[in-house]
């Protein structure tokens, strides 16, 4: 399997589970388990969107992928090594993570936060300074202007642009998005939505969004695996959940287009 | 009121040393022992609650009770100074425990989570998120230490350990308030000193979150 590959094997995360160990599950996934045996295969250098009500366990499977969270049962393999036996800070090194609004350090500068992937790497500060530039750059923040300044001293979406730049710090194959706008206003949303994706199509990341806007997953994504109540009710390309017939999808879709049916 | 002043100035500098002295071993040690407690309390949670209620009962001996209980020790003799330094110890780890282990608690979890995912080990968390984020809490906890231990410090003369106390327990003794000032009001104006100057750094330390 390539780098930057990743693939779940009926991965079961059952509530009492969320932090400890993995835990054998016996038989059959019980009701009530955050995942029930969730099975998929992502392609390298492709974006998925995950989508679903909160508590649909979107999050939690982003999370076994990076080894935040632990399967009880299932595999979650990452570039075709199981996450379970993968040494957790060198996989975690190696993939990038986006967390909505308060993902960045109060106490380190933008350039700092920035350049902190390549700190923990060990890298001289020259070089830091200098990638972090760079990466700024790459998500518009201008760096003379933004680098030395500190995270309570730009905007909602400039910081979610500093947060986009860290997890490229250290050029991860992979990249994890948590509901990364899920705080911002919606044209500041519209703006980063296309930087992103400009950004992921440059990049050629295996991306994985998490998110509950419809529109943000179709625009962003290639590929939409609709989640409900720990399992996969839909797993579509993005340019035909507008017109599939699966009720949960077409749900989505009617809630997304209520003003036009409306009216 | 001069002249008795500078009869005892010496004195009053002797005393006034020997207080400090006491002090700042006893805060030394009690950050020593209280900062990595506090920090193995957050990564060991179950142990947080026994532990520190462990450190509120030591705190609520009275201290002239602690000193007295200390008195009839056979082996007292020339270790008086040490043993009230311990004492005193035993007085100043609540707060700096407490401070450590809600200070870290407190960090948003988010910044945790993150730290997580980027890969960092426990000790990189430790000095790069945690510490620094946690610094000006901590720190208020190790000024609530020193004035609670500067004011404790004076009934360690109760069991001949020196300090500013002496002067106060000689005035009691002998009747005579302007040896109970003379204690007092340095004591009071060292609590003071100390709570301003750590006060200060505290504030340095704060990060600064919102606009």
């Amino acid at each position: 399997m390539r780098v930057g590959a990743i693939e779940f094997r009926n991965v079961v995360v059952s509530r009492n589970g969320l932090t400890g160990t993995p835990s054998v599950v016996e038989g059959v996934a019980v009701a009530g388990n955050i995942l029930n045996g969730i099975s998929l295969e992502l392609e390298v250098g492709t974006t998925t969107a995950l989508l679903g009500r909160s508590g649909s366990g979107k999050t939690t499977l982003l999370r076994t992928i990076n080894g935040l969270m632990r399967p009880s049962s299932g595999q979650v393999l990452v570039g075709g090594a199981d996450v379970a036996s993968a040494e957790v800070v060198t996989l975690r090194r190696g993939i990038g993570y986006v967390i909505q609004e308060t993902g960045l350090y109060p106490h380190r500068t933008i350039g700092s936060n920035v350049a902190m992937p390549l700190e923990l790497a060990g890298k001289p500060i020259a070089e830091r300074t200098a990638r972090a530039a760079e990466l700024l750059a790459m998500v518009d923040l201008d760096p003379t202007q933004y680098a030395k300044r500190m995270p309570w001293q730009l905007s909602g979406g400039q910081r979610q642009r500093a947060g986009v730049a860290r997890a490229l710090a250290a050029d991860p194959s992979i990249l994890l998005l948590d509901e990364p706008f899920g705080a911002l206003d919606p044209l500041t949303r519209a703006e980063m939505q296309t930087m992103l994706r400009d950004l992921l199509a440059k990049l050629g990341k295996t991306a994985v969004l998490v998110t509950h806007d419809l529109q943000e997953a179709i625009f962003l994504a290639h590929r939409v695996v609709f989640l409900d109540a720990g399992a996969v009710q839909a797993d579509l390309a993005s340019h035909d959940v507008l017109h599939s017939q699966i009720e949960g999808v077409r749900e989505y879709v009617r809630a997304v287009n209520r003003f036009e049916s409306a009216g | 009121m001069i002249a008795f002043l500078q009869q005892h100035a010496y004195e009053l500098a002797r005393l006034t040393f020997e207080h400090l002295w006491l002090t700042a071993w006893a805060m030394l040690l009690a950050i020593v022992i209280a900062v990595p407690a506090g920090i193995w309390l957050t990564r060991h949670e179950r142990w947080a609650r026994p532990v520190i209620g462990f450190a509120n009962i030591v705190q609520t001996i009275p201290s002239l009770a602690l000193f007295g209980l200390l008195l009839p020790v056979p082996w007292l003799g020339d270790r008086t100074a040490r043993l009230a330094i311990l004492a005193l110890t035993g007085y100043a780890l609540l707060p700096i425990l407490r401070n450590t282990y809600t200070g870290i608690r407190g960090i948003d979890p988010a910044l945790i989570d993150v730290s997580n995912a980027l890969g960092m080990t426990s000790m990189q968390r430790l000095f790069k998120v945690e510490l620094p984020l946690s610094a000006s809490v901590l720190l208020a906890g190790v000024r609530t230490a020193t004035v609670t231990c500067v004011g404790v410090a004076t009934i360690a003369a109760a069991i001949g350990a020196g300090g500013l106390g002496e002067f106060i327990f000689r005035g009691v003794a002998s009747v005579d308030n302007r040896f109970v000032l003379l204690g007092a009001i340095p004591a009071a104006l060292l609590a003071l000193i100390a709570d301003a100057l750590l006060g200060l750094i505290e504030h340095k330390l704060a990060v600064r979150r919102e606009q």
